[in-house]
């Protein structure tokens, strides 16, 4: 359960930041063993390549998309925030980081399932 | 429906039901208070401690939001408790009030604030100025942004409810705290403080303004509606300049 000081917008904002980026580096190793694939053997690739044709292994690249996103826009927010003239349009900023971040999540996911 | 109080042999027509930190039990102590227009939450605090039980202790001065010195947790949330009006902040039916958080507890609802300025001294947060007495007055022009952004900072009240609200602290006791850093940042931006470089140092080593992840807690819930995080933001920008000037370009 969220403590009640932290039902406001920057704070969620912080947390799916960090956790997204927490989530994404645990998927780190798996993407380099891919990448090792890709470079040292082309049959085990392919084997590995097959799992993508599974809705359940697009869903889960649906929220691979959406992480990167989520961790892009709020990487882009935090630099925004603290290198830029300050404004009090921060929470438009946190919002505006989540919109996007679905938007390009959901347009993946789209693509993957048409 | 009527009842009656705890202790006390008045009936009310409503009461509420609140719960009290207190530190002899290590809990939460319920009290029935009687309701009133325009009651603030210190206000029930003081009526439980002069009608129901008078060891309750608890810290205020001024009751008009100025001294900064009443903040309390209130539901969960820091606030200062002389301005907060219990019909705002009531959840069903009740409140729980505890100590501020962040701060440690000297009895039941009063914290001991000297961690709290001990980090404004260790942030350098005192005025150091640049001219004698015997010098001409150096006039602060109110139009210039740099003259804006300190009086932007400057009105704090020292009540500590950003850095009980700041998570930032709670993970790491040896943080400044957003008050602290708010304070130098207003500094930073006086033209008539000559501490300028101690400053900086104090506040980007260990325990600076790099620690802060911009949650935004503070700002939420500064009673005055400062911004200690776009200070501290502005804090991280000087000391990324500093850095780019000292050591970057000469790299």
């Amino acid at each position: 359960m969220i403590r009640p000081h932290r039902k406001h917008t920057l704070w969620l904002a912080f947390i799916l930041h960090r956790i997204s980026g927490l989530a994404l580096a645990l998927f780190l190793p798996f993407h380099f063993l891919v990448l090792a694939y890709a470079l040292n053997d082309a049959a085990a690739l392919d084997g590995f390549l097959k799992w993508t044709d599974y809705r359940l292994v697009k869903f889960a690249e649906f929220g691979l998309v959406f992480l990167l996103a989520v961790h892009l826009f709020g990487g882009l927010r935090l630099m925004a925030l603290e290198w830029l003239p300050w404004s009090h349009s921060q929470k438009t900023l946190a919002a505006t980081a989540v919109a996007g971040s679905f938007a390009i999540a959901g347009s993946f996911f789209l693509s993957a399932v048409s | 429906m009527k009842h009656v109080a705890p202790g006390g042999s008045a009936q009310f027509e409503n009461t509420l039901k609140v719960s009290v930190w207190r530190s002899d039990t290590d809990g939460y102590q319920t009290f029935l208070v009687p309701q009133q227009d325009s009651q603030t939450v210190l206000d029930i605090v003081t009526w439980i401690q002069q009608n129901d039980d008078p060891t309750l202790s608890y810290r205020f001065a001024c009751r008009v939001g100025m001294c900064g010195s009443c903040a309390m947790m209130v539901n969960g949330e820091p606030r200062w408790t002389c301005r907060t009006h219990v019909s705002k902040v009531t959840q069903n039916g009740g409140l729980e009030i505890a100590p501020l958080r962040n701060l440690p507890v000297i009895k039941d609802l009063v914290v001991d604030m000297d961690p709290f300025f001990d980090k404004w001294v260790a942030a350098e947060g005192v005025f150091e100025p640049s001219l004698t007495r015997n010098d001409p007055i150096e006039v602060a022009d109110p139009t210039t942004v740099q003259r804006q952004q300190a009086d932007a900072a400057i009105e704090c009240i020292n009540c500590a409810v950003c850095y009980a609200a700041c998570d930032s602290v709670a993970a790491d006791p040896d943080y400044l705290g957003p008050a602290a850093l708010n304070r130098a940042w207003s500094l930073v931006n006086d033209v008539r403080d000559a501490g300028g470089g101690p400053r900086l140092d104090a506040i980007s080593g260990a325990g600076g303004c790099q620690n802060c992840h911009s949650m935004g807690s503070c700002a939420q819930y500064c009673p005055n509606d400062l911004n200690p995080t776009a200070s501290i933001a502005g804090l991280k920008w000087e000391t990324a300049k500093s850095w780019m000037k000292q050591g970057w370009l000469k790299w």
